[in-house]
């Protein structure tokens, strides 16, 4: 949906100003490249038709590789795997009590885009993204505690993708995926729902633990219409893991504080409740671009490492500042 | 007038290259250890758990 962005200083005030006195316009908000991107990249990995036909899933070797989103293995139509669902298989084995692969696969991801994966290519981002456009009287910003209850996903991730499986074992040694068992409403949505509604047999075996899932799904659609991913911001261990990487990632935002008019725009826009002039990099900050595309001064760029920032600019030197003003 | 080198900004900018190169040699190391054939031999069944049946 396009809009403009209203509160803050208006780009058209004084303040608001370049450094060369040209005063720019408001601009028009978009997000529906970033929601076509988000539609192709999940069609791409969830292109086996033939499990959605048949009520059955992709059983080849491509399923050995993750994909960087929350994408459950137990789609009809997945292709790779969900690399929390791996991490959880691997360390839950018997065979092994900690997963090089699936932590080396987050940490390549991560350190390469950080969590433009949550805003770019997560299946289950657009389906947060596309429920929050349903209109409702009073959209939740934010509220009180809301800081506090982003920490949540990282004790989720410590807990559930890790410590329990690799310790709550049966006699022979294995683990449940206890963040897939007792949380995921990704596992119920894309794979739970599909699988029952087109196997007549798991109907049958479907008990408590599908209806307790299908609960937390249900309040999961019921919060994204009135908060802004709240998976994400307070659940997702994918997007916990992710967010570490933001700061250091390759793939980075910058701000040009000589540009930048502090109009505020930035941060009216950002969904996430970042404030990209404090930090552009936050731990929350899924990189939609909606904050580059509100700046009525472009102060905000991204790209990667050597890619954007241009000679003279770069924040890796920095110039000695006289000891005394220049009027003094 | 000499610019002044900012240590930490240029740690901060070698961390990303250098993970990226640590992850790919963990995923490979951990792909040859066999941690891929268990993530395979996982996704090929319908998880039980997953959609909240197991």
């Amino acid at each position: 949906m396009d809009k403009t962005y209203k509160k803050g200083i208006s780009p058209e005030s004084p303040d608001a100003k370049k450094p060369g006195g040209k005063i720019h316009k408001k601009k028009k908000l978009t997000e529906a490249p970033r929601h076509i991107a988000q539609a192709v990249w999940t069609a791409v990995t969830n292109s086996y038709i033939a499990g959605f036909l048949k009520g059955r899933i992709y059983q080849g070797d491509l399923k050995k590789n993750c994909v960087p989103g929350m994408n459950c293995y137990s789609c009809p139509g997945a292709l790779g795997s969900c690399p929390i669902g791996a991490m959880q298989a691997v360390v839950g084995s018997s065979g092994f009590k900690f997963s090089i692969y699936a932590v080396g696969f987050l940490t390549l991801i991560g350190a390469l885009i950080g969590r433009f994966v949550c805003g770019w290519l997560c299946p289950f981002g657009l389906f947060q993204d596309l429920l929050h456009k349903i209109p409702f009287p009073k959209k939740i910003k934010t509220f009180r505690g809301d800081k506090l209850l982003r920490l949540l996903k990282y004790v989720i991730f410590a807990v559930f993708v890790i410590l329990l499986p690799m310790f709550l074992t049966n006699d022979f040694g294995n683990g449940s995926p206890y963040f897939c068992k007792l949380i995921c409403p990704v596992g119920t949505a894309m794979a739970g729902i599909p699988l029952l509604i087109l196997n007549e047999s798991m109907r049958a075996l479907a008990g408590f633990l599908f209806r307790w899932k299908l609960a937390i799904l249900i309040i999961t659609i019921t919060l994204s219409i009135l908060i802004y991913r709240p998976f994400c911001k307070y659940i997702c261990p994918l997007g916990a893991v992710y967010s570490l990487f933001n700061r250091i990632s390759v793939f980075k935002y910058r701000l040009d504080e000589t540009k930048c008019v502090g109009c505020g725009a930035c941060s009216c826009v950002c969904k996430m409740n970042d404030d990209p002039t404090k930090n552009c990099n936050d731990l929350e900050c899924i990189r939609c671009g909606l904050c580059k595309k509100a700046c009525p001064t472009d102060a905000i760029t991204y790209g990667f490492v050597s890619g954007v920032v241009k000679a003279g600019k770069s924040k890796l030197v920095e110039p000695i500042k006289p000891d005394k003003p220049a009027d003094a | 007038m000499k610019p002044k080198v900012n240590l930490s900004k240029i740690l901060l900018t070698s961390a990303g290259p250098l993970l990226c190169i640590i992850g790919a040699a963990a995923v490979i190391f951990g792909y040859y250890r066999g941690e891929a054939a268990v993530v395979l031999s996982k996704a090929v069944m319908v998880c039980l758990e997953c959609i909240g049946i197991g």
